[in-house]
């Protein structure tokens, strides 16, 4: 339970960083929170050769909400996040999501910018990022280039990053004016990795219901998503009932189709089993908390009563 | 296998106000250095990996997992450990107090990690509800209490802290 050696590296800037990453490739591994990568190190399933300490850098710990996204820089840790006001304003799931990844202490020190392109696939923040069609800017002595969450994850702890390249920065869209979202899961234990876990994000425009998303953790190698709008309202033109007009909302006694939604998600999710849970009980699981985010991102419409998913 | 000789870094730290400096190679856990070469034993190391809690310290003033941080990455940070929770005159300070009091512990294995987080927590929240005492604890794993008493130590601690702010001398009162 020891690491094995490796050199180590404190640049101060980011070129010094990104030199040092261009001199090591393959042999270097990234430090930010260190809150996944330590226990690797710890346990010896991870021995870089060298170890890239970014928390000398201090301009990355940025938290920005702009008009157009949510920027989150490399060192921001997550707890830096989750307090931003202006970033809960601008992008509730951020906040939603946050409260779930692990215990507060960690999240004291694990960064969200980390936590995505560690690309652990029970994580919460690859699956808020591919959720939200968020983007990771990374750089590298060659120059920066943007990736689109779709093409982040490959796999298991496998992200598109180049062994030369650093994620300098993550940009969540910002929630439009009719969208509101709800994130839940299922742990084993409070602060434990979900054995499945659901963002869902829907938008309402001039009272009908135009959109319903959902993305997943746990439930396969990298974040999933559906599109649950047919699902939930039988139709892809969006609520039956709702009032083109533009008069709000949809009538008071329409209800979703929650067991067309439960049935969808079923379908379309293939999970795998393993030491927690079976796939049948991870599969039943997902259909069970996308009604259940579903209800708490609808409720104000639906005027049920408020649900603990919704922060 | 020929023994090498591994470069170390010399790591200088500030820990419950005491300046501490000690050369370590790169991959020294922070809980490790706190121990072996500081000889700070009151954190404890329970898992190791970031689950159990016990080796939880402040960092600036911020609860975190020593055994999740490399000593050289907290060079030059200010660091408090649970014999940094005391009074200034070396008493109990109000979470071990109230520990004490609320029979929060039993072999106390785990009470460091539990008194680091308590007294970071109280400073941002001097009133939690039984659900926030709840929830302060949920990162820390204890096997002898059953948790009840801890619980009950949070509001005890919470009622003792702010009992000794509003009192600032004997002859206020």
């Amino acid at each position: 339970m020891k690491p094995a050696p490796f050199v180590y590296h404190a640049p101060e800037t980011l070129d010094e960083a990104l030199a040092v990453l261009a001199d090591v490739g393959q042999d270097g591994k990234v430090l930010a929170g260190g809150q996944s990568l330590v226990p690797l190190l710890s346990m010896r399933l991870a021995s870089p050769a060298h170890v890239i300490d970014i928390n000398k850098i201090t301009e990355l710990g940025f938290v920005h909400a702009d008009a157009a996204a949510v920027r989150v820089g490399a060192l921001a840790r997550h707890a830096a996040v989750e307090r931003h006001a202006a970033a809960a304003r601008a992008q509730p799931l951020l906040r939603q999501a946050l409260q779930h990844v692990a215990h507060p202490v960690i999240r004291n020190r694990g960064t969200t910018v980390g936590s995505i392109v560690h690309a652990d696939p029970a994580g919460e923040m690859p699956a808020v990022l591919a959720l939200l069609g968020g983007e990771v800017e990374v750089a590298s002595r060659s120059g920066r280039r943007v990736i689109a969450a779709a093409d982040l994850f490959l796999g298991p702890l496998e992200s598109s990053l180049r062994p030369d390249e650093l994620a300098v920065e993550a940009r969540f869209p910002v929630a439009g004016a009719g969208e509101r979202s709800a994130f839940v899961e299922l742990a084993r234990r409070h602060g434990d990795y979900a054995v499945c876990g659901v963002a869902v994000v829907i938008n309402r425009v001039a009272g009908r219901l135009v959109a319903a998303r959902a993305g997943y953790l746990s439930v396969a190698g990298t974040p999933v998503l559906l599109d649950l709008l047919e699902a939930l309202t039988g139709t892809s033109a969006g609520t039956p009932d709702g009032t083109p007009d533009g008069t709000p909302d949809w009538t008071p006694d329409w209800t979703p189709d929650w067991t067309g939604v439960d049935a969808y998600v079923q379908a379309h999710l293939d999970p795998d089993g393993d030491i927690h849970a079976t796939a049948a009980y991870r599969r039943h699981l997902a259909g069970a908390l996308t009604t259940r985010a579903l209800r708490a991102a609808l409720q104000p419409a639906l005027g049920e009563a408020p649900d603990e998913a919704v922060a | 296998m020929t023994p090498t000789t591994e470069l170390t870094h010399a790591v200088r730290v500030r820990v419950n106000g005491v300046p501490y400096e000690a050369a370590v190679p790169a991959r020294r856990l922070l809980s490790d250095f706190l121990r072996h070469d500081l000889g700070l034993t009151g954190t404890h190391v329970g898992c190791e990996h970031g689950v159990c809690g016990c080796c939880t310290v402040l960092l600036d003033g911020a609860p975190v997992r020593s055994c999740l941080l490399l000593a050289v990455t907290v060079a030059g940070h200010e660091l408090t450990t649970a014999e940094g929770c005391t009074e200034a005159d070396g008493s109990l300070g109000p979470v071990q107090q109230a520990f004490r009091e609320c029979h929060g512990l039993q072999c106390g294995f785990c009470t460091p990690g539990f008194v680091t987080t308590i007294t970071a927590f109280l400073a941002d929240n001097p009133e939690p509800t039984e659900d926030e005492a709840v929830g302060v604890i949920a990162g820390n794993l204890c096997r002898c209490t059953g948790y009840q008493n801890i619980v009950r130590s949070v509001l005890r601690a919470a009622e003792l802290t702010r009992d000794r702010n509003r009192s600032p001398g004997p002859e206020d009162a």
